[in-house]
């Protein structure tokens, strides 16, 4: 019988929650990996088996390991994502950490793809076993420019996130950048174009081609071209047609703003999503806004939101949920998951009408994905 | 020669923390490593032939910065974890 899983990857290893499809008894397994950050940890869907995570020990640098049997037995991938070795004396590139996995399209049994800190973009065509660059992105002669200089990187460093492919054209690929933007390739990586008209940026020219800060950019796995993204300047949904972003997140709550980091889609819904507002003023303190958590959603592609707090703490909540610490699953009524920097994982089996915490005392949690498992 | 490893990397050689491995350098040591522990070297030396930023190489007890430095047979290797993070 399929049963729920719900991958937790955080800053001392993975924890798998598990359940049935009705979702009332739960159970928790693991630490995978203690002691070891594991920023993201995926089931690949296209055959129910292959669990993917990324993982980085303090010494020993980053690596992937791949699991066929949900996580009794991991295997280290042989070769994992590296850049290419520079030549002579030239100062090459090493990978910081594994930030993003994400299977290829549907048709495309055993394609992955990973994306690093500092920004580098690999492949694999074997489930994950061994890994090369994409070197249309890696080696592309304006990459430097549009992920800018070290300093002006987020914390954790400069990021290649919210890797989707285009689930009607396994040749094209959305990426994110943090810093630098959205772009796209529509040859499997072979060439680039940045993707960020009408996106606010840091740059005085509102015109500006990169040098902005996805958050999470999503694709719609369902419904043809629709994108939305939590931006570092708001929430956005794509005008395919103009290839311009129109910035949704002005009709939040002028006292809640849009900013924020994670955002889910509707699997069977175009028209809604949801976000986790952060407070972006000041300081940007990054936590949520006056200690009151809540998520936001949105049933008409942003036209109108609607805050979602219920069973969530009323007051002295500060914890803060990343870009890829919320995510839902595919059963009806949906279920929604979103892992804090405080290690709790919170869940709503109402659409987020109402939320009970899941788990408590978890390291800082990194990422949620589900999965329904065979 | 003999190779002392560090407990992070046990689990590359089935648990042992003493092992042995040849080579007329540490690279070739390194790599000679590998081919007995598949995986092992790259958890010390990076994509650019760098040593990672916690891992030091001791010669007969003498802390050494490059891969390139020359071994000979009776030579004593040890890999220590320096500490680090919280």
């Amino acid at each position: 019988m399929t049963r729920l899983a719900v991958l937790v990857g955080t800053r001392k290893g993975l924890f798998v929650l598990g359940a049935d499809r009705k979702r009332r008894s739960w159970t928790i397994d693991g630490p995978h990996f203690l002691g070891q950050v594991v920023n993201h940890a995926v089931l690949d869907p296209r055959d129910g088996r292959t669990l993917l995570a990324a993982v980085k020990a303090g010494h020993l640098g980053h690596t992937v390991f791949r699991s066929e049997d949900f996580g009794r037995t991991w295997e280290e991938s042989q070769t994992p994502p590296a850049f290419a070795k520079a030549d002579g004396n030239a100062k090459g590139e090493t990978v910081s950490h594994v930030f993003w996995l994400t299977p290829g399209a549907a048709k495309e049994a055993g394609r992955w793809y990973a994306g690093t800190s500092p920004a580098g973009l690999f492949v694999s065509d074997d489930a994950g076993r061994n890994w090369s660059g994409v070197e249309g992105f890696n080696a592309h002669p304006d990459r430097r420019k549009w992920i800018g200089p070290p300093e002006d990187a987020p914390p954790d460093g400069n990021t290649l996130h919210s890797l989707n492919v285009d689930p009607f054209d396994p040749d094209h690929i959305y990426i994110g950048l943090s810093a630098g933007g959205v772009f796209e390739s529509r040859d499997r990586g072979a060439t680039w174009s940045p993707l960020n008209k009408g996106c606010a940026g840091f740059f005085p020219d509102p015109e500006a081609a990169y040098g902005h800060d996805p958050h999470c950019v999503r694709v719609h796995p369902k419904f043809r071209d629709v994108v939305y993204q939590q931006n570092h300047c708001g929430i956005y949904r794509l005008e395919r047609k103009a290839d311009r972003w129109h910035r949704i997140g002005d009709n939040m709550p002028k006292d809640i703003g849009d900013i924020g980091f994670p955002l889910v889609l509707h699997p069977r819904d175009p028209e809604t999503a949801w976000v986790f507002p952060m407070d972006g003023g000041t300081v940007w303190p990054r936590v949520p806004i006056g200690g009151k958590p809540a998520a936001y959603v949105t049933r008409d592609a942003g036209k109108s939101w609607r805050r979602q707090d219920k069973g969530l703490p009323a007051a002295q909540g500060w914890f803060t949920v990343k870009r890829q610490a919320m995510a839902c699953d595919t059963l009806d009524p949906l279920g929604l998951y979103f892992g804090t920097t405080g290690g709790e994982v919170w869940t709503s089996f109402d659409e987020g009408e109402s939320w009970q915490c899941l788990c408590l005392h978890l390291p800082h949690v990194y990422s949620v994905e589900t999965a329904l498992v065979p | 020669m003999k190779v002392l490893l560090p407990t992070p990397l046990a689990s590359y050689t089935a648990g042992k923390r003493e092992v042995e491995a040849e080579g007329a350098t540490l690279a070739q040591l390194l790599a000679d490593l590998d081919r007995r522990y598949p995986g092992i070297r790259f958890r010390m030396i990076d994509e650019q032939d760098g040593v990672r930023p916690h891992m030091r190489f001791f010669v007969n007890r003498v802390l050494v910065r490059s891969i390139a430095v020359a071994l000979a047979p009776d030579d004593e290797v040890l890999v220590v974890a320096a500490l680090s993070g919280g």
